[in-house]
């Protein structure tokens, strides 16, 4: 029962996440809202988990096992992306990807 | 359980107010601080639903670490937000997007409801095999013996994802060091934080690594939280980065896949199929994978934390 109020929590979680992807302008919200997404989609394991209990087990271990290595590279994904991001800014002054006239002369500068 | 399933709901409503909050928050900063309460409360569902292992990963990594670099990053990105903040898409797109959103989360849902009855599970198959490896805890025997594929595949994307983050440094500072984000006026405090948490810290991550093989806990959040430790040493400003061209360095950061390559290996070689344990000795070959892999993995997410080097090396 709870664990499908968690699975509805976690499916509105990840439209949310989707929705920041599509309109947020700038490109860390952008990030962040992408591990929301991801926190949703966890979630979703999380409950067929939950309702695969059995054999004494309080959740089937697998599902388990799989957020937990996919958490990790997610903060790998992460910590590249915001990289990327930084290097970004540093190299053209700009944090989103609308065009930018600015970009083009400082870009030389840096390197 | 009627209490619990109101619990239930109020931690759902909860986590979907914050969720909500943090993708329309006007500032980056506020969104980030947003995002971290996400990630706790989304801790507290986890634990509801009976996965202490996934909910110390969430609080360490997916909420702690995650929260730190976001919250680095929108520091540095300040002073450019005001300039964009104007830059809005336009009402048909904000539509668009928000009926796709609708749609994905309505599937979703609809998946949750449709789930098939009985639930398929592989949690029998996994407690009939317990015995092969010594180890009590469910989710650390998938994690390092059933699954162990996907474990040392994992380590090799933490390496690759440190190689991605350390080749966007500038040319000249290839080989320097990083600098760790450091708070202006991180002064006697903090040093005196990093000296009074530090030790208890590391007793708490080897602790958690050690309890990981017959309860909740292992090597990701053990390492995350040796990681941290570090990290606060370091934006203390009592220890400084190390050089990325350090071969010391470098070698801890392959020792967690070459361990489970070479044990891999010899499986193939000695046993049944690659990453086969020896029979006899599986709980040492794994205590042994696992501590190599904490080191590796602490080490690694400190210094992608830290984010490309950005001094030269000293001479």
């Amino acid at each position: 029962m709870s664990a499908t109020v968690f699975g509805l929590c976690g499916a509105v979680a990840a439209g949310l996440g989707l929705y920041g992807v599509i309109t947020d302008a700038q490109l860390l919200r952008k990030i962040l809202a992408f591990n929301m997404l991801g926190a949703g989609v966890f979630l979703f394991f999380g409950v067929v988990a939950r309702r695969g209990a059995a054999a004494g087990f309080a959740g089937d271990p697998v599902p388990h096992a799989l957020v937990i290595t996919g958490m990790v590279v997610a903060f790998a994904a992460t910590a590249m992306a915001v990289a990327l991001l930084l290097r970004l800014f540093t190299a053209s002054g700009a944090a989103t990807f609308a065009a930018d006239t600015t970009s083009a002369d400082s870009d030389s500068t840096d390197t | 359980m009627t209490i619990d399933f109101a619990l239930d709901c109020g931690i759902a409503l909860l986590v979907l107010a914050v969720a909500g909050w943090t993708i329309v928050a006007r500032a980056s900063f506020a969104a980030v601080v947003g995002f971290v309460s996400f990630g706790l409360l989304v801790t507290l569902a986890w634990v509801r639903l009976a996965a202490i292992d996934v909910a110390l990963t969430e609080a360490a990594i997916g909420s702690g670490l995650t929260g730190a670099l976001l919250l680095g990053a929108a520091a540095r990105l300040r002073s450019n937000e005001t300039a964009k903040q104007a830059e809005v898409p336009g009402a048909a797109l904000r539509i668009a997007s928000a009926l796709l959103a609708a749609t994905v989360a309505a599937t979703l849902a609809a998946a949750v409801l449709l789930l098939p009855d009985p639930a398929p599970t592989l949690a029998p198959a996994a407690a009939a095999n317990s015995g092969a490896t010594g180890l009590g805890n469910p989710v650390t025997n998938v994690l390092i013996a059933f699954r162990a594929m996907d474990t040392m595949l994992e380590k090799v994307v933490l390496v690759l994802a440190l190689v991605g983050v350390w080749s966007l440094a500038a040319d000249r500072c290839w080989g320097g060091m990083p600098s760790p984000p450091r708070g202006a006026d991180s002064g006697d405090a903090t040093a005196f934080l990093a000296q009074l948490l530090t030790p208890l810290g590391i007793v708490v991550g080897i602790y958690i690594l050690w309890e990981g093989a017959d309860h909740p806990g292992g090597a990701f959040q053990g390492g995350t939280i040796l990681a941290a430790m570090w990290l606060l040493v370091m934006m203390a400003g009592l220890a400084k980065a190390p050089a990325i061209s350090r071969r010391s360095l470098r070698l801890v950061l392959i020792a967690g896949p070459a361990v489970f390559l070479v044990v891999g290996l010899a499986g193939l070689w000695f046993g049944a199929a690659f990453l086969a344990y020896p029979v006899d000795h599986a709980k040492a070959v794994i205590l042994v994978i696992e501590f190599v892999m904490t080191l590796t993995i602490a080490v690694t997410l400190a210094l992608l934390l830290a984010g490309p080097p950005d001094r030269e090396a000293s001479p």
